[in-house]
């Protein structure tokens, strides 16, 4: 959602590309596109006001950085202002002493009940805690009906409905519920109300008193406007509220609302919800979020994801071949499902740097999952042998597969190609290993350009402007650095590239780590 | 043992070459941006599909009560309510329901004008009290630019100012009044109710039914088409025993399309006026699920080549500028004929219509302004305007 924002500042900040130093015209320019960009994705005016402020003052003057350029520059401000909004760490959700409630709030439609089910599940799976469930939503038709039967769906215990009950009363007996029978958490799910319903926020107060929640959870749709602000202000100063969760972030809404509402409140974003499933939840990463603002990717997300889906066996067993250069039609399969799994080929683009745009289009020509399952088909046609030598596939074979497959011959062709290309990229990066990669990559280049890598690669510059800011440099933390490294460090299992995009991505990460640096010049 | 490797013949080697070329092609192969995709498919196959059947336990599940009486006595309070309002009607309940959120913009332009020369500065605070009632940067431009136009420079009051200001914007919103008309024939005349999740599609749908129904005395099926939803049948079916319309439901996680169909048979079978399909909320960059709405068109269109008559997009008053992108993905796959603007009765102003009619000129139908079996109201552009600016 957030990679049309992402689009527009790097669309104004391209047009400062190529200037020796940023003057004030230059952030003048740039401020207003930022201000139209801001607004367009819906950050509420006070704080866009701010924010474009905060840019202008560190824009021009003593923080110009004499290796970057003013684009970069820009880029760099911008982004930690974002971060500095959003809030500079992810916050995870506090617990207390069992049973501790925690109180769903929101405007109508915005997602409270499946929200509910959808954290329940998260904490059920992720933190293995005991949740029980209840609907304090006595207005709306079935409300009560729909919680009970996410909780048949989720597998999370729902509290039985007593007929009539109002919603304080209804909150006291779940707690007392849980007490008797040793649950966690009681996730309190109420009714849907406006923000100027004082007897509605009244009895979310009331609620509130009466269970003294750990937790009090604005519920906010990604596409809320200008109100985003009024709604968060009034729940906080009526109920109070603890965090914000934001949902149908898998929309295509810029989320500007996010921006707003946690500079009006001060309270930390915790989670967000990305899709239809059950487990489409996520913590909500400023950083990260930061980044696909800027359009710079959600490599970091696409790397936890891998590490949590990607069978860690299987990809050990890969990293072994691939150290010796073989990469054949089971690795492939292999790919292929754990794409699948991962959530498909939009999910994983959206999450790499600088292909939030390219996901769109890719969409728009109709290459989407289906695609997949087609390469999938293919390979599942061949015999074990075919698999591990493709060498072996010739017309007739391929005939063979394209007819037991449901699919074509250039089909087939064109898979063959993908299986040799990345067969070639493993050999070479065999032989060259990072430092000569790096070297490769300079050879291609203009001589301009390789001297400015080369002048932004050298540790000593590099130190020197890092001195002065905070953080890892003007993109953030490189989500390669750690690669080798921790346990979430992207598994060999990805490292070939993305089977389905062929050759767009056959370079896999390494590769593409060092493209963004290239980018970053 | 030498057969496996004894030469090959003539053709066969020329194969292997030609197939050599297609696995290595002499230069580094460019980015191919494959098209051959299939048709995508269809939201059942994806979703997960829930298991549990439970209408029938819908009778142990406590609802308000909705009474026959409680429904009429609730539509005839409202009624007095808005009789009694000077005015009557429209105006007054929405200025009453946005008389917080635009006491800040009236006051607002009550700061920033009393009687001075209009300025650019005084211009560019005009254009920001627009953009935070959700017009959007680029309208509120325009807004602001007409209605600079003869005025800068000269001193003006603040009476005039917000006048002025309601023109503008009247005149952007008069060309998308419209009422959902219903003509005597085609029967059923088919309307098809969809928009992303949480929008009020349901509760617009009971809204409307008890209108036409009780109110205007049409035959009214209702068919239930959002099998996705937990206990989204339920809900509908408690709206359309208010509105004492039939339904036609289907188990959860049934094709949509199906229920589309079969309501519409019942629809001819009961020689109703007018057939109302609710559907699921889905966001409308999911291609899936916007590949399952046009199904159900296509299924109508079995039936009647010009169904659905209208398809009604249902958008959340509090929704900022993505209601475009809404609007324009929603029109391009389903030829979206109106609009309904619900929740106008919170903080949100829902300023975006005015950029919405202004880009896509579909009308808008009907605005919710309550939770209550009669807050569905037609909609007034020169009231709305006056509303928005505090007069």
């Amino acid at each position: 959602m957030f990679e049309s924002l992402g689009d527009k500042l790097t669309g104004v900040l391209d047009k400062l590309r190529g200037k020796g130093a940023l003057t004030e015209d230059d952030v003048n320019a740039a401020a207003r596109e930022i201000r139209i960009a801001l607004l367009e994705a819906d950050v509420a005016l006070p704080v866009v006001k701010e924010f474009i402020e905060r840019v202008r003052e560190r824009a021009v003057g003593q923080e110009v950085i004499k290796s970057v350029t003013p684009a970069q520059q820009v880029v760099k401000i911008v982004h930690d202002t974002i971060v500095e909004t959003l809030g500079s760490e992810t916050a995870e959700l506090k617990f207390a002493t069992p049973p501790c409630a925690f109180l769903m709030v929101g405007l109508q439609g915005s997602g409270k009940t499946t929200s509910t089910a959808k954290i329940a599940r998260f904490l059920t799976d992720k933190q293995r805690k005991k949740v029980l469930m209840a609907s304090l939503d006595v207005n709306r038709p079935a409300a009560q009906e729909q919680l009970r039967q996410l909780g048949e769906q989720t597998g999370v215990a729902t509290l039985p409905v007593v007929k009539g009950q109002q919603p304080v009363d209804i909150a006291k007996r779940a707690m007392d519920t849980a007490r008797k029978e040793g649950f966690d958490v009681v996730m309190l799910d109420t009714a849907g109300r406006l923000s100027i319903d004082e007897a509605l926020m009244n009895e979310a107060a009331e609620v509130k008193k009466a269970t003294n929640p750990v937790e009090t959870i604005l519920v906010t749709d990604a596409m809320t406007g200008q109100d985003a602000v009024n709604t968060a202000r009034a729940f906080d100063e009526k109920v109070g509220i603890s965090a914000i969760m934001l949902t149908r972030v898998d929309g295509d809404a810029r989320g500007g609302a996010a921006l707003s509402m946690r500079a009006v409140t001060g309270k930390p974003i915790k989670l967000m919800g990305v899709g239809e499933k059950w487990d489409a939840i996520e913590p909500f990463a400023p950083d990260r979020i930061a980044g696909r603002i800027l359009g710079m990717g959600d490599v970091v997300s696409l790397v936890e994801k891998a590490s949590e889906t990607v069978d860690q066996e299987k990809a050990l067993k890969l990293a072994q071949k691939f150290k010796k250069g073989q990469f054949d039609f089971n690795d492939m399969l292999t790919q292929l499902q754990q794409m699948k799994k991962m959530g498909g080929m939009g999910a994983l683009m959206q999450m790499l740097p600088g292909m939030g745009k390219m996901a769109g289009q890719l969409e728009e020509h109709g290459v989407d999952d289906s695609m997949l399952k087609r390469q999938e088909a293919i390979i599942l046609s061949m015999t074990k042998k075919e698999r591990e030598k493709p060498d072996l596939l010739n017309a007739s074979r391929k005939k063979r597969i394209a007819a037991g497959s449901g699919t074509s011959v250039q089909e087939i062709n064109r898979l063959v190609k993908q299986q040799m290309q990345m067969q070639t990229v493993m050999k070479r990066m065999r032989k060259m290993g990072m430092g000569k990669m790096m070297g490769a990559m300079k050879g291609l280049m203009g001589d301009k350009d390789a001297a400015l890598l080369g002048q932004s690669l050298d540790p000593d510059a590099l130190a020197r402007d890092m001195a002065g800011l905070k953080d890892e440099g003007p993109l953030g933390p490189n989500p390669f650095d750690d690669m080798g490294k921790g346990p979430k460090g992207l598994p060999p299992g990805l490292g070939g590239g993305l089977p389905g995009l062929g050759s767009t991505l056959t370079g896999g990460f390494p590769a593409k780590g060092s493209g963004r640096k290239k980018k970053k010049r | 043992m030498v057969f496996w490797r004894k030469k090959r013949n003539a053709s066969e080697q020329e194969q292997e070459e030609r197939d050599d070329k297609l696995l290595h092609p002499s230069r580094e192969p460019e980015i191919e941006p494959p098209t051959d995709a299939e048709e995508p498919s269809l939201a059942h196959d994806v979703r997960e599909v829930p298991e549990s059947g439970v209408l029938e336990e819908l009778a142990e599940t406590p609802v308000p009560a909705h009474t026959r009486l409680s429904d009429a006595r609730e539509a005839e309070v409202q009624r007095e309510a808005r009789a009694e309002e000077d005015g009557g009607g429209w105006f007054s309940r929405l200025s009453s329901g946005l008389s917080k959120s635009t006491r800040k913009i009236s006051d607002g332009i009550g700061d920033l004008i009393t009687k001075r020369k209009l300025d650019d500065a005084t211009l560019e605070q005009l254009e920001e009290l627009l953009i935070g009632a959700d017009l959007g940067p680029r309208t509120a431009a325009r807004v602001v630019a007409d209605f600079a136009q003869g005025r800068f420079g000269k001193e003006i009051g603040e009476q005039e100012v917000r006048e002025a200001l309601a023109d503008s914007i009247a005149k952007i919103l008069e060309p998308v009044t419209g009422e959902l008309t219903i003509p005597d024939a085609p029967k059923p005349f088919v309307i098809l109710v969809a928009g992303v999740n949480g929008v009020g599609k349901t509760t617009t749908i009971g809204k409307l039914a008890w209108q036409y129904h009780v109110n205007r005395k049409k035959k009214l099926v209702i068919g239930a088409g959002d099998t996705f939803r937990a206990a989204a049948i339920e809900q509908l079916q408690i709206w359309s025993e208010r509105a004492h319309c039939p339904l036609v439901a289907k188990q959860v996680g049934a094709d949509a399309a199906a229920v589309a169909f079969e309501s519409y048979e019942k629809a001819v079978e009961e020689g109703a006026d007018i057939l109302m399909i609710d559907t699921a909320g889905r966001l409308h960059n999911k291609a899936n699920l916007m590949a399952e709405l046009q199904k159900i068109v296509r299924v109508l269109k079995k039936r009647d080549e010009t169904a659905p008559h209208e398809v009604l997009l249902v958008l959340d008053a509090t929704t900022g500028q993505n209601a475009h992108s809404q609007v324009e993905v929603y029109r391009d796959m389903l030829d979206v004929t109106g609009l309904v603007v619900t929740k106008l009765d919170g903080s949100a102003r829902g300023g975006v219509v005015v950029s919405l009619a202004d880009q896509f000129k579909l009308p808008i139908y009907a605005v919710g302004v309550g939770e209550g079996i009669e807050d569905l109201q037609p909609f007034h552009p020169k009231e709305y305007a006056r509303a928005l600016v505090g007069l």
